[in-house]
Parts: structure tokens; C-alpha cells; sequence
């Protein structure tokens, strides 16, 4: 059973989140995977590729957690969460369709929207999964990707 | 510059990519943390990590989707195009501690893995169908996954 101060949560959608989509961003982002292709950060490389500028790579849309503070989507399921004595949150996994590529400089504007939430029984007992559905615009409006999480509260 | 790009052509069912290692460090899980805004504490305070019944602190999903991530497009090269990308975060990874300031203690390497398990054309695409993971130390594959990615097919060559 999914108590209702966390159910009251599906299908809110929380308020757009705009990011421009730094190159020092793309460039940190890239050094902490230890990702060396130079598409991340060097111009000249990337000013000759298909691209014709530094793009960022899949999965990354300026900053990757989308966190905006609000009562109502996914910070507010957390809290909820958290308050029903499901303190304990794993990752559960992440999948993505991808239809544009996001360059340095673009601006990308992401909903994330809590899709779900289910009561499933593990080895520890009764856990919460949350599925998230985010979508990313970017500044034509054109549809750059779309996100689905899972977050797991035990 | 002339660079290297595989094809569609270039590749059939059963194709492996070449392996990438990882070696995930505490260094590294404050890095990501500061890069990709991920301030969870579960990342880099122990007695946290205790609290959350994992032992101790634990290597972000995000920073093994990033693995994957560059695994596969880093393979595909710059005229590749990842359509679809999932992955799932089955087992928990523990990071090294450090040595000294930069250099981690001796521990487990990861290695990112990929297989090709379909090729077919979608419209205009050439597509490949790839099954991914990031395996432990102990040959464990904590983190399974998948993606399809657009090939440049053979006429792509001709063209440039």
C-alpha cells in the first residue's frame, strides 16, 4: 500500500527548470567521468566535427540533477518519503531517449514530472518505487530527450 | 584531421567493444559530486552511508551511467548518434579510499563492457542494439544495461 501523503504526488509536474548549457559546465562534467573525446572541450576539434561546436555528452543537459525546489513534484515526494519513515534512498536505475544533441550554449529547459509511485515487497521489507519522467527542451522548443528514473525509499 | 569512424558496416552480431576500466575513488565521487550536483552525502560521509544501510559510502549510479555513457559513444565516434540509453543499478559499488591526495589505495578496477545484439535498418538509420554493464572487481555486473546507436552506413566513406 502507498500512503497517501506520497500518492498525492503522482502526476505532479514540477516547474520548468532553464539551464544554459556551460562549456566549463561540459568540461567539469566530462573530467569527473574521466571522459577524454574532445567534442567536451576542445573548440577547434569540435568546430570541425558535425556538430561545429562543443557539445555535451548524452545524458547531460547542463546540470544532470534536476532538483527545483517545490512542494509538489519530486523534492516534495522525497520529503513525504522521508516523513513515512522511507529514509533510506537508493538509485534504482536510469534509461533515456535521445533526439537531439545538446551544444555548448544551448538552452535546455526540463519538467520533471513524478509518474508513479509503487509499493513493492523486498528482503528489507515494504519499499516505495518512484518512477520520474523528465523532459528536456531546448530553446527552438524542439524536443531534446526525454529522462525515466527510478528512485528507490526503504 | 583524418579520424577513425566505424560503420555499420564495420560490424555484425556479437561485436565486443573494446573494454573501458574504471577505477572509482573518493577523489572521483566528490569530483562528480561537485560536477554533476549530486550533494547526497551517501557519496562521500561514511557514518551517513552506515545510516543508509549500505555500509559506508558508495559509488553514485549516475557516475556508472557516465561510465556506460562514454563506453558506447566514445566506440561510435563523432558521426555515431545514441537513439536510447538504459541502464539499472543492481549491485552497489564501494569506492577506494585515497593514498595520498591523488592517488587511490590499491582495491577493485571495473571494467565497462558492451556486445552488439542486433543490426537492422529503422527507416534511414543503421542501427546497432547494444547490451552494456559495468562489472566489479569480483566479475559481478552491478550495473546492466543497454542502448541503441545510429551508424554511419558504408556510403557515409564515399561522402567525406
Amino acid at each position: 500500500m502507498v500512503p497517501d501523503d506520497l500518492k498525492q504526488h503522482i502526476g505532479k509536474i514540477d516547474p520548468p527548470h532553464v539551464r544554459e548549457v556551460e562549456r566549463g559546465a561540459i568540461r567539469r562534467y566530462a573530467d569527473a567521468v574521466g571522459n577524454d573525446n574532445p567534442l567536451y572541450f576542445d573548440e577547434e576539434y569540435a568546430s570541425e566535427s558535425r556538430y561545429g561546436t562543443i557539445i555535451a555528452p548524452p545524458g547531460f543537459f547542463g546540470w544532470s540533477m534536476q532538483s527545483v525546489p517545490s512542494s509538489e513534484g519530486i523534492i516534495g515526494l522525497m520529503t513525504a518519503m522521508i516523513n513515512a519513515g522511507y529514509y533510506r534512498i537508493l538509485d534504482g536505475g536510469m534509461s533515456y531517449e535521445f533526439f537531439l544533441p545538446v551544444r555548448a550554449g544551448d538552452i535546455v529547459i526540463a519538467s520533471p514530472k513524478v509518474k508513479d509511485v509503487n509499493a513493492k515487497e523486498g528482503k528489507s521489507g515494504t519499499m516505495m518505487v518512484c518512477d520520474f519522467e523528465t523532459t528536456y527542451l531546448n530553446q527552438n522548443g524542439d524536443l531534446v530527450a526525454k529522462a525515466y528514473q527510478t528512485l528507490i525509499g526503504r | 584531421m583524418v579520424k577513425e569512424q566505424i560503420c555499420w558496416e564495420d560490424v555484425e552480431v556479437g561485436y565486443e567493444l573494446p573494454t573501458l576500466e574504471k577505477i572509482a575513488h573518493s577523489l572521483m565521487l566528490v569530483k562528480w559530486a561537485g560536477a554533476s550536483g549530486d550533494f547526497n552525502p551517501h557519496h562521500y560521509e561514511e557514518a551517513f552511508g552506515q545510516s543508509q544501510g549500505t555500509g559506508g559510502t558508495i559509488v553514485h549510479g549516475l557516475l556508472k551511467h557516465a561510465w556506460l555513457i562514454q563506453l558506447v559513444t566514445n566506440w561510435m565516434g563523432d558521426e555515431g548518434f545514441m537513439k536510447k540509453f538504459s541502464c539499472q543499478y543492481r549491485g552497489i559499488d564501494y569506492p577506494r579510499k585515497m593514498k595520498t591526495m591523488n592517488e587511490p589505495q590499491d582495491g577493485d578496477t571495473w571494467q565497462c563492457k558492451g556486445k552488439i545484439t542486433n543490426k537492422y535498418v529503422d527507416g534511414d538509420d543503421h542501427c546497432v542494439d547494444l547490451e552494456i554493464g559495468v562489472v566489479n572487481g569480483k566479475g559481478e555486473v552491478t550495473t546492466p544495461g543497454s542502448a541503441t546507436v545510429i551508424l554511419p552506413s558504408g556510403e557515409w566513406q564515399l561522402d567525406n
